[in-house]
């Protein structure tokens, strides 16, 4: 292309490749080290700059806007604090799998490692928590590399890039080639599954009689939902999902058994337990879900389809590990099953637990309980809307009640359960999607941890619905003080110290509610729903006491497995 | 059990502390990591010993092949490998003569690669066994400066096939 040898700067290279990357939308914030690509900035046309009030919800909100789509989620910041306050985000994006690529500004090379001002080594503080990344030390590199870090963040298992720019490469100019096809010798992730071990895997599935699929991220990664839901009709089997599994398939369908794990239903983890085959798809055997790994679906063959072969055994060792995307795994091993499994006996086991112990709350007291909210919010959204949740109490009520339809409609912090992710993983997401409704949902704990970023959603008019559990309490904590801490109620208690959350909307220009009454849910919910002009908040005033049920306490089996709340009124 | 991974590597900047990180990040037990130039421009060799069991080793083989830098991951506890160390170990003449330290470097087809009137140096290749030996014997005499290289091996036999082609380093 003869027509691109033109000399450009460093920041000019950054907008062309970014350009042809195909990057719409990049959440940053100015700073010394990245004035010269803030001017150039100035006058690009293609891509909407969002200026953030925090560089942590920059790094969220592209994780926010990456998990919504499916694409890469760009961040541009500057050297050393702007940098390290990316990192949260950055290793969030890491456990998680989240395709992003976060530009940091770094002072010159002349001054690297001299202690210069905002200087911080953002390559070796991010090097554990980044799939890759790269300091450019010449401009001549920088257009490849750029090449590089999209194509590693995006593809295998995804996650988070860093490029760390020295103002010097960025201000230097060189002769602009964009590499039509970089190589990365020590990267070829596999897509195609062994063949003949998805042959073994579909004999495995005709020949059980107890199968359950265990879903997780990596089956809405590799868009694998459909394949999933024909394994799943044609062979009549039930699907149990992780945190992050939860869309993959339809909640409302009677295959879909809900989340396993720690908090999962009570029949999704029987059937763990009493299952002879457990196919993991896209998932990895997280502490969360396998709780004590002695004790873990003991009596099952494992299949485990997974494009990262370090997943494979890491946890849990499976019988039959299969390396592939999930995607065409799924398709081949459809196509390979010759004849269902007998499943007749294995179903009516699990509705007999399902009966034995569904999923319930105190409702009949008046008073007004997150369950109820959620409940209201999936009938009124019919499982369509995206739903960014925070971590803590909220977060599992969320997964538990919410009967999502749709892959990447569920946006919550897993791995590392980042508290403060919601609001700004929401708007994020809420400049990508346009056709659903965006409804962030925190706790009053957490929400307060990034709430500086409703100014952004207000700038930008979003029509985030955003949502906040109010329970006076870092609720989470609190259980866990409560069940295992000898109820010692340390510094969990946010009630006498909460600001006046419907003032604080205002304060930024948000249409704000607040209600304790369970009877007022249905209108307020109404009313957010209409109003599309910009974002508005509902304070849902809940019971302070109340626990997230079941729960299979940290590194126990399912055998111990709490139900409800043992309290001697209960017991009488 | 000791086991010995080799590991050619992209070289440049940061490769090196990227195995080192996750070696630490992931908790492996690390007991020598070497690196050195290799007959292909911009790729390294790193010699790795580890101590673990197999299930251990193949966590650590998944592991650094999914670091992006590295290129081939071999585990050389599994094959026949030639593996070797070189020690340099300085020892107090006082204790002992001139005759004695030559003795013992010859029986260990070693050189004397320094001396003077306080000490005497000798330079020791081999297996690392072998290395332990020569430490085990000239101990009494009083060491008073060692250093060794940690392990370099290579794979016996037919060469690891890999692309000759030029890559820009970054
Ligand atoms: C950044 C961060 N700090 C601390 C924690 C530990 N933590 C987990 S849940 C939780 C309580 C969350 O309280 P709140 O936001 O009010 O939500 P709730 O559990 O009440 O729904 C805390 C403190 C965390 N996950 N993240």
């Amino acid at each position: 292309m003869k027509s691109e040898n033109v000399r450009l700067s460093g920041a000019d290279i950054l907008f062309e490749c970014l350009k042809r990357e195909g990057v719409d939308t990049i959440f940053g914030y100015p700073g010394g080290a990245v004035l010269k690509i803030y001017e150039k900035l100035y006058d690009v046309d293609f891509l909407q700059h969002i200026l953030v009030r925090h560089e942590q919800g920059a790094a969220h909100m592209a994780e926010g806007y990456a998990k919504a789509t499916g694409k890469v989620g760009v961040v541009l910041v500057t050297s050393g604090p702007g940098a390290t306050n990316t990192v949260t985000g950055i290793a969030d994006a890491y456990m998680d799998s989240v395709p992003i690529v976060v530009f940091t500004g770094q002072v010159p090379s002349h001054l690297i490692g001299n202690d210069a001002f905002q200087e911080a080594d953002i390559i070796g503080i991010t090097r554990p928590i980044t799939k890759h990344n790269f300091l450019v030390r010449d401009v001549k590199e920088l257009a490849s590399t750029i090449r590089k870090a999209f194509r590693i963040a995006s593809t295998g298992r995804p996650g988070p890039v860093v490029v760390d720019l020295p103002k010097d490469v960025i201000a230097s100019e060189c002769e602009f080639v964009y590499p039509n096809d970089v190589d990365i010798r020590g990267y070829r992730p596999v897509y195609r599954g062994h063949s003949n071990q998805i042959k073994k895997a579909a004999e495995m599935i005709s020949n059980s009689k107890k199968p359950l699929l265990y879903v997780g991220g990596g089956v809405i990664m590799s868009g694998g939902s459909r394949e999933l839901a024909l394994l799943v009709q044609e062979n009549n089997l039930p699907v149990t999902m992780t945190l992050q599994g939860l869309g993959a398939f339809p909640g409302t369908d009677e295959h879909s058994l809900g989340m396993l794990g720690m908090h999962g239903t009570y029949w999704a983890n029987q059937a763990v337990q009493n299952c002879d085959l457990l196919v993991s798809l896209g998932a990895r055997f997280d502490d969360r879900v396998t709780g004590n790994t002695e004790s873990f679906a003991t009596s099952a063959y494992k299949i485990h389809v997974d494009i990262d072969p370090a997943s494979i055994d890491k946890n849990i060792v499976v019988d039959l590990p299969i390396v592939g995307d999930v995607k065409h795994v799924l398709a081949e091993l459809a196509a390979e099953i010759q004849k269902p499994p007998e499943v007749e006996e294995w179903w009516e086991s699990i509705t007999k637990w399902k009966d034995e112990c569904p999923l319930t709350y105190e409702g009949n007291d008046g008073r007004l309980r997150t369950e109820f909210v959620i409940e209201k919010l999936s009938e009124k959204t019919k499982g369509e809307a995206v739903i960014v949740t925070d971590v803590g109490q909220h977060q599992m009520w969320t997964a538990q009640y919410y009967k999502f339809n749709n892959p990447r409609s569920n946006i919550t912090s897993g791995g590392l359960g980042t508290m403060g992710f919601s609001v700004p993983a929401s708007i994020g997401a809420a400049f990508a999607i346009k056709d659903r409704p965006i409804v962030s949902i925190s706790g009053d704990g957490g929400f307060q941890m990034n709430m500086q970023e409703l100014v952004t959603a207000a700038a930008h008019k979003l029509p985030i619905k955003f949502i906040i559990i109010n329970n006076s309490f870092l609720g989470m904590v609190r259980q866990w003080q409560e069940l295992f801490h000898a109820e010692k109620f340390s510094f969990t208690d946010l009630g006498q110290s909460n600001p006046d959350f419907v003032k604080v909307g205002e304060a930024f220009g948000i249409k704000s509610f607040s209600t304790d009454n369970p009877k007022e849910v249905d209108g307020l919910l109404d009313k957010v729903f209409k109003y599309n002009e910009g974002p508005s908040l509902i304070e849902f005033k809940v019971v302070k006491e109340d626990m997230v049920f079941p729960i299979i306490p940290s590194g126990k089996s399912v055998a111990d497995m709490i139900v409800k709340r043992l309290n001697p009124k209960n017991m009488m | 059990m000791k086991q010995v991974i080799s590991v050619l590597i992209e070289n440049h900047f940061g490769a090196f502390d990227r195995v080192a990180t996750m070696f630490s990040g992931k908790g492996f037990n690390l007991k020598s990591i070497t690196i050195g130039e290799t007959e292909i421009a911009n790729v390294s060799r790193m010699t790795i010993v580890t101590e673990g069991e197999g299930k251990d080793i193949d966590k650590v083989v998944k592991q650094l092949n999914r670091l992006v830098d590295t290129i081939k991951v071999i585990d050389l506890s599994e094959t026949n490998h030639v593996e070797r160390e070189l020690a340099l170990i300085k020892v107090d003449l006082q204790n002992t003569s001139l005759d004695e330290m030559k003795n013992v470097c010859d029986i260990f087809r070693g050189n004397v690669v320094d001396i003077n009137n306080k000490s005497i140096m000798l330079e020791i290749t081999g297996p690392p066994d072998k290395i332990d030996a020569v430490v085990n014997v000239l101990m009494p005499f009083g060491i008073l400066e060692m250093a060794r290289s940690g392990n370099v091996a290579l794979r016996r036999g037919e060469q690891l096939k890999i692309k000759k082609k030029e890559y820009p380093s970054n």
